[in-house]
């Protein structure tokens, strides 16, 4: 029975882990630009659910909306005001342009909002409940469900959509697309805002059940950069299938070997995927 | 502007009159004090030279309570056994590395010509400055590092007052004897530990000393302190069900596994938490309500009014306006007093002489600002008598509760948690 309770759990932590995932693999897939203040962009939105639940009394009904537009916002702003111009530069502009970002939204949130360990009531999504013998809490259902939904409405929008497909079209050839008619730049800033708001509506729900401070986009970006690479770059749906992957190993591994040794097997797994795959699950040759 | 200069010539020939005619008297012993004033642990190192400065003026204005129970301090100010001499505390920055520690202890030491020197907080520079201080043959008073090698170097001059982990491990264990002894379930431990070197270290010791001392270890599960998730270390502790739980962990991890077990609605008899993580006042702060009844340990506890650490509280609030003495400036004013008691003694300024009296040292529990069972070194410095107080969180902060002497509330039992 516990065991069934640890798969649960697993798979819950699996769909949390491709939500706040789906954003670096949208961006990269539509860029080939490799975010690396995706994790900041996480903390963002945890701060962002903090805030509206200390200033406005507000649960996640609230601040997953406000979180969504606000980091949807941050990633546009980032789209315009840095990423464009970088993408002209080497790679490793790239790299320490987006890493440079990290380091200055992780230290502004230092500065507003100290190093305290923030976090917010349980009683916020309604506590726990046992179904079947199995425990469930509130905060994670929520969190584990949203991720769902988000990750698979993401995949059909690329896939099955105009917009989807003028996105992805700008990412195969920019100048290709542009002689179509679509405007390049106006689908890149798209995509920042879409992530942006995939990643926000994922901070505000991890807040509730996670503590919130200012370094904890980096304990999350690590899993997201995993999540990412063994599901594929750029394939939400492969993120989807990582993280409940990751998810369902690492607790089983956790509760059956030992916690030490969780990482350990993940990362065989990881390598022994991209060995054999290095285009990750579902990612393209 | 030649009044004025004249007015001063005027009184420093007055002065100069006056200090060598009581000179024999009363003279000034000059003792280095070396602490992080800037760096990462600045904040740390400047509560300390503020004890320091508290215990200083203790014994130089005197202090009518204090000098029935210790006796280096007067009730008229000076140290008593060396013709009222006052202390003059020469103070040295570390800046958070062993070089600087070194540098500024050999400054200390030739310079300002100190007869003892107290520091330096982190086990990396106290290491590098005793060394210095070993060979010009000053005594070194430590009253906060907890490293294990820092006593095993063989130095003659080195003195360490803070207790280390096999202390805090025979605190828990004679803790848990107590309880099984009053009845409480006590069968099964569990140890739960971060897996660096705090962890690690901490959670080996206890398990040795809870073998010999016949208390049953039957689980030890070692997790790494950033992990994102602690549910399944959770379920394991669920299905195994121990009546105690001893936890040794950071900040973040204390605050997942908190979580966690609210989640999945488990608690221990006995939920004990080793100090560090679940005694970071933004733990405390963030998840305070959710783990009543949770044990931890401390070295500073107020006490009851008219004690010696309610006594010196009060006189530190003032210094700081506000902020009482905790676990790390206690020690260090403890530090400072074992020194004070030495010289003292020995009644003299001469390194030897103090160096043989720090020897001799036996300061009893009532004499303590730490809580400590009293002060005595043995051959390698250690003082042996080193302990912890048990402190219990109720209502959002931690009081003490074990032992006696320093309780100022019950124990109560079992863990309540949310």
């Amino acid at each position: 029975m516990t065991l069934v309770q640890v798969v649960v759990s697993g798979l819950l932590l699996g769909a949390i882990y491709a939500l706040f995932s789906s954003g670096l693999t949208l961006i990269w897939g539509m860029m080939n630009v490799v975010n690396f203040a995706h994790g900041d962009f996480v903390m963002l939105g945890m701060y962002t659910a903090v805030v509206v639940w200390t200033a406005l009394g507000g649960g996640p009904w609230a601040s997953v909306p406000i979180a969504a537009i606000v980091i949807a916002t941050l990633g546009i702003a980032s789209y315009f005001l840095l990423v464009r111009h970088i993408m002209r530069g080497p790679m490793l502009a790239q790299i320490l342009g987006t890493f440079g970002l990290a380091l200055f939204l992780r230290y502004s949130a230092f500065n507003v909002f100290g190093a305290s360990f923030r976090t917010l009531p349980d009683t916020l999504v309604g506590g726990s409940f046992v179904l079947g013998g199995i425990r469930f809490e509130g905060a994670r259902v929520l969190a584990g469900g949203v991720g769902l939904l988000v990750t698979l409405a993401l995949h059909f929008m690329l896939t099955r959509t105009a917009i989807g497909s003028r996105m992805l079209a700008v990412s195969e050839d920019a100048t290709a697309a542009q002689l179509m008619g679509i405007r390049p730049q106006r689908m890149q800033a798209l995509a920042w805002g879409l992530a942006g708001a995939a990643t926000g509506i994922a901070g505000a729900l991890i807040a509730t059940f996670f503590y919130t401070s200012p370094t904890v986009g980096e304990t999350l970006a690590i899993v997201a950069f995993v999540t990412v690479s063994l599901g594929g770059f750029g394939s939400v749906l492969g993120a989807l299938i990582a993280g409940l992957l990751i998810g369902v190993v690492e607790s089983v591994a956790a509760f059956e070997i030992g916690p030490v040794y969780k990482d350990v097997i993940v990362y065989a797994l990881f390598v022994l995927v991209l060995w054999v795959r290095p285009q990750g699950l579902m990612g393209k040759q | 502007m030649v009044s004025v200069s004249r007015r001063t010539a005027a009184t420093a020939a007055l002065l100069a009159f006056g200090l060598s005619g009581s000179a024999f008297a009363q003279s000034t012993v000059k003792v280095g004090i070396i602490y992080p004033l800037s760096g990462n642990a600045a904040s740390a190192g400047n509560y300390e030279k503020m004890a320091m400065e508290v215990g200083a003026e203790i014994i130089n204005n005197g202090n009518a309570e204090l000098a029935k129970i210790l006796p280096f301090v007067s009730p008229t100010g000076g140290l008593p056994g060396l013709k009222g001499a006052k202390i003059q505390l020469a103070t040295a920055d570390n800046q958070g590395t062993p070089a600087a520690g070194a540098n500024q202890t050999l400054r200390l030491i030739t310079q300002e010509k100190v007869v003892g020197v107290v520091g330096a907080y982190q086990s990396g520079i106290t290491e590098t400055a005793s060394a210095v201080a070993e060979k010009y043959g000053i005594p070194f008073v430590n009253p906060e590092s907890v490293a294990a090698n820092l006593t095993e170097r063989g130095f003659k001059w080195f003195f360490r007052v803070t207790p280390v982990a096999a202390d805090f491990a025979h605190a828990y264990s004679q803790f848990l004897k107590e309880q099984k002894a009053a009845g409480k379930k006590v069968d099964s431990i569990a140890i739960i530990h971060e897996n660096t070197e705090y962890g690690n270290s901490v959670s080996k010791v206890i398990s040795e000393v809870f073998k010999t001392d016949g208390l049953n270890v039957t689980q030890n599960i070692a997790y790494s302190a950033n992990s994102t998730d602690v549910q399944p270390q959770v379920l394991q502790l669920k299905e195994k069900n121990p009546d105690v739980a001893i936890f040794i962990s950071y900040t973040s991890d204390a605050i997942l596994y908190t979580k966690t077990m609210k989640e999945q609605n488990w608690k221990p008899q006995i939920l004990i938490a080793d100090d560090a993580g679940f005694n970071d006042p933004k733990y405390v702060k963030a998840m305070g309500a959710e783990v009543e009844g949770l044990i931890s340990r401390t070295s500073f506890g107020a006490g009851k009014p008219g004690s010696v650490p309610a006594i010196c509280d009060e006189l530190y609030k003032k210094k700081t306006g506000g902020d009482g003495l905790d676990d790390t400036s206690g020690r260090g004013l403890q530090g400072f007093f074992v020194l004070m008691d030495a010289i003292n003694r020995a009644g003299s300024t001469e390194p030897a002489k103090i160096q043989a009296a720090l020897k001799a040292t036996d300061l009893k529990q009532n004499q303590m600002v730490a809580g400590y069972h009293g002060v005595k070194f043995d051959a390698k410095g250690q003082n042996t008598l080193a302990s912890s107080i048990v402190v219990q969180m109720k209502k959002g902060q931690y009081v003490p509760v074990w032992p006696k002497a320093n309780a100022t509330a019950d124990l109560v039992l079992p863990y309540k948690g949310w």
